[in-house]
């Protein structure tokens, strides 16, 4: 299907499913119970979901398959959102153009830093794009503040010179984004029994945008461009001896994960029209290298994983404050539950980073391949079983 | 003459923290072969280290002052320290003064504590994996230092000030006033490098770590424990970054990411100065710190509005870029 293998296709295709059904699985409770506060199927969040999605599948391009480390990859997002927002101040509110111009803008800038970064690697290639990244940063927060709007962020405004479409609506206030007409803020809540289920607009137009960038980064990992970038990774200096020159490879892939974060960066403006500079800082690379180390880097699958276990943590986890804890060990005799309300009360609510960086150390202590190692690892102790349960001596296990 | 000589003076304290934060760097990248992302977390812990001392220092009891009273004509409640019923009134003041200068005694047994059990517990098993995994193992563990810190301590930052003694200013020349504390910093600093290089120059210890840097397979078939040596660099290179935070304090305020913000900027200290070069360090911190002070004149940014926030990066790029193995840098070092 499309080009790919079968497992590969089989693979796109129950993401598509989760992905197109997001607003069911993740609203598993019912309104109202005590459980409900872990449902995740609002808009917001799911846009987040993909849109980091994006954001990670791009960077694990440049740094799964590539092996390179860039600690900056956050200023391309940055670049995104600007130049979307330049074109729903310019243009039209539509969010097409918006996203275009955001990859092609932020494709440009990765051109022009991986140009420079490339020519070193290891941890001189990190610390490059870091230094790269916090520069942009310091310049859009105060320099560039007549394209950046400064620390206050770019907004739009009710005297926006709109080429097509009015600067206001006829109710004096900024018209919203849309894409072809179809408003990107507009639901559709169904209620089924005690549930209740949101359909967002974004979240489809996210949502279809990410299934393409999927495939791509599939049909990028499974094309001879893609073997080359493993190539460069596994030893780039065999590659030297054999004729090769692996600049040309790592410029392109640096620029292509980059496009992806602009998309991203697009994409987030055009679900909310604005964009500050802190989205450039250096810890907002950070987030996205722990999604993807998280994930799994180097697998398909791994970044998107990732990323949503992050953005769920960030606005799930740190909802649980004192008072939900005591609901939930509300049974217990008075001293056991106050112990471990204290216990538990670091690790949750506004302490969920500490749990996060706890994970994030494990993971890469004991699981190097990320979720996705732990779940072939838990996929394989079922595999195994079974093997032994039919028959012990034809079973063979592929060698790779 | 004198506007360069007062940003020369600015830029030090601010270059000797960086220096300080380097120095432990490249001493553990020279000698583990250890990129640590969580260095800036420990120099934070050191500034926190402070922070705790002071607190101990007021821990205090409730007494009934009989000679004050209140409008109501009860007597009044005062709060004394332990410290000064133990020591007396105006010993105990004294020392609840000095209590930054006093932190160092104090963090040093600390931070070689976390120095080792960080090495032992963790790092030490990262030694052959890639350079990539050991900076995210440490960047994890920076995130948690800092969320612990943040728990105990909170999000806000926290008054450390210098003794009275050393916070005025001093007028160093005509027309030239200077803080006193920052003076002491730095030459805080120049006593804490000099110890580091004297150490490693002048002793057997130094010597064998040295080697052990230069090549550690054949000091090691001399029949010396060089892992042993080279855990204890570590705690030092610890020790060091945590005096840097200890006596920052009263210079900005300790808060929980501190260490993050200094991380960032140290990293290029090292690449500045070259990779494994200890003076190559020292050296690009107190350059780096004195160009930030120049770029932050009235004159640097009205001609170019914004270089005090780039200059850094900037010289970090170009140097990166000419002199691949920075100012000092040796061969060989990370040139995969």
């Amino acid at each position: 299907m499309f080009g790919l293998e079968k497992n590969d296709s089989k693979l796109l295709l129950i993401v598509a499913v989760l992905v197109l059904l997001a607003p069911f699985i993740l609203n598993p409770f019912p309104e109202g119970s005590g459980l409900a506060q872990f449902n995740a199927g609002y808009p917001d969040l799911m846009q987040r979901f993909v849109i980091f999605g994006i954001f990670a599948i791009g960077f694990n391009i440049m740094f799964g398959l590539t092996g390179y480390l860039s600690f900056g990859h956050a200023a391309f997002l940055g670049v995104g959102s600007y130049s979307a927002v330049w074109m729903f101040k310019l243009l039209s509110m539509n969010i097409l153009p918006a996203i275009i111009l955001s990859v092609i803008i932020a494709g440009l800038f990765a051109l022009l830093i991986g140009y420079v970064s490339l020519r070193r690697s290891g941890i001189y290639f990190s610390i490059l794009t870091l230094a790269f990244a916090q520069m942009s940063f310091a310049l859009a927060y105060s320099v560039l503040t007549p394209l950046t709007n400064g620390e206050t962020g770019l907004q739009l405004t009710l005297d926006d010179p709109r080429v097509l479409g009015v600067s206001a609506t006829a109710d004096g206030s900024i018209p919203v984004t849309n894409l072809f007409g179809l408003e990107m803020r507009s639901t559709f809540q169904l209620n089924l029994g005690d549930w209740l289920f949101t359909f967002s607009a974004g979240y489809y137009v996210c949502a279809v945008v990410m299934l393409l960038a999927f495939y791509l980064s599939v049909r990028i990992f499974r094309s001879p461009f893609g073997m080359m970038l493993r190539a460069i990774k596994s030893n780039q200096q065999r590659l030297y001896y054999t004729g090769l020159n692996a600049r040309p490879y790592t410029l392109a892939a640096f620029v292509i994960s980059g496009m992806y974060a602009g998309l991203a960066g697009g994409l987030m403006a055009s679900m909310d029209p604005l964009a500050g500079a802190e989205r450039m800082q250096w810890t907002a690379s950070g987030e996205v290298v722990l999604m993807t180390i998280l994930g799994g880097a180097g697998t398909l699958i791994g970044p998107v994983l990732g990323a949503g276990m992050i953005k769920y943590f960030e606005n799930i986890f740190s909802k649980i404050n004192d008072n939900v804890l005591h609901g939930w060990f509300s049974f217990l005799p008075d001293g056991i539950e106050d112990f471990l309300v204290t216990i538990v009360h670091p690790f949750v609510g506004k302490g969920w980073h500490l749990t996060l960086g706890i994970i994030f150390m494990l993971v890469v202590i004991f699981l190097p391949g990320g979720l996705v190692e732990g779940g072939q690892r838990i996929g394989r102790l079922f595999k195994r079983k079974k093997a032994e349960d039919n028959d012990k001596s034809t079973s063979t296990e592929p060698a790779e | 003459m004198d506007a360069i000589l007062l940003q020369i003076l600015n830029g030090l304290d601010k270059g000797s923290a960086y220096a300080l934060i380097a120095l432990g760097l490249t001493l553990i990248f020279g000698t583990l072969g250890v990129v640590n992302f969580a260095h800036g977390a420990i120099f934070m812990i050191g500034a926190f280290c402070s922070v705790t001392l002071q607190r101990l220092f007021n821990l205090s009891y409730e007494v009934i002052d009989e000679t004050q009273k209140d409008f109501l004509g009860n007597p009044l409640k005062v709060k004394t320290p332990y410290v000064e019923s133990w020591f007396g009134p105006e010993m105990g003041a004294t020392i609840i003064d000095w209590s930054v200068p006093l932190a160092i005694l104090f963090a040093i047994p600390v931070m070689l504590v976390i120095g080792y059990v960080m090495e032992r517990g963790l790092i030490k098993h990262f030694y052959k994996r890639p350079h990539a995994d050991q900076i995210l193992v440490t960047f994890g563990l920076a995130i948690v230092l800092q969320e612990v810190i943040k728990y105990f301590f909170g999000a806000n930052p926290i008054q450390t000030p210098a003794p009275e003694a050393l916070s005025g200013v001093a007028q160093l020349a005509e027309g030239i006033v200077y803080p006193v504390w920052r003076i002491v910093y730095f030459c805080f600093a120049v006593v804490i490098i000099g110890a580091v290089f004297a150490f490693l120059q002048f002793t057997t210890f130094g010597m064998v770590v040295r080697a052990g840097m230069a090549d550690r397979e054949t000091v090691g078939l001399l029949g010396i424990d060089i892992d042993k040596r080279f855990t204890i660099m570590f705690g030092l290179a610890a020790a060091v970054a945590g005096l840097a935070g200890v006596m920052y304090g009263p210079i900005n305020a300790p808060n929980y990411h501190m260490g993050m913000d200094f991380l960032v900027l140290s990293f290029v200290v090292v690449v500045v100065g070259g990779m494994g070069s200890l003076p190559g360090a020292v050296l690009a911190g107190f350059v780096l710190g004195i160009l930030e002070s120049f770029a932050s004149t009235t004159w640097a940014t009205t001609t170019l509005p914004g270089i005090n926030q780039i200059i850094i990066y900037l010289v970090a790029i170009i140097i990166l870029l000419t002199r691949p193995r920075g100012l000092m840098g040796r061969k060989g070092v990370m040139e995969d």
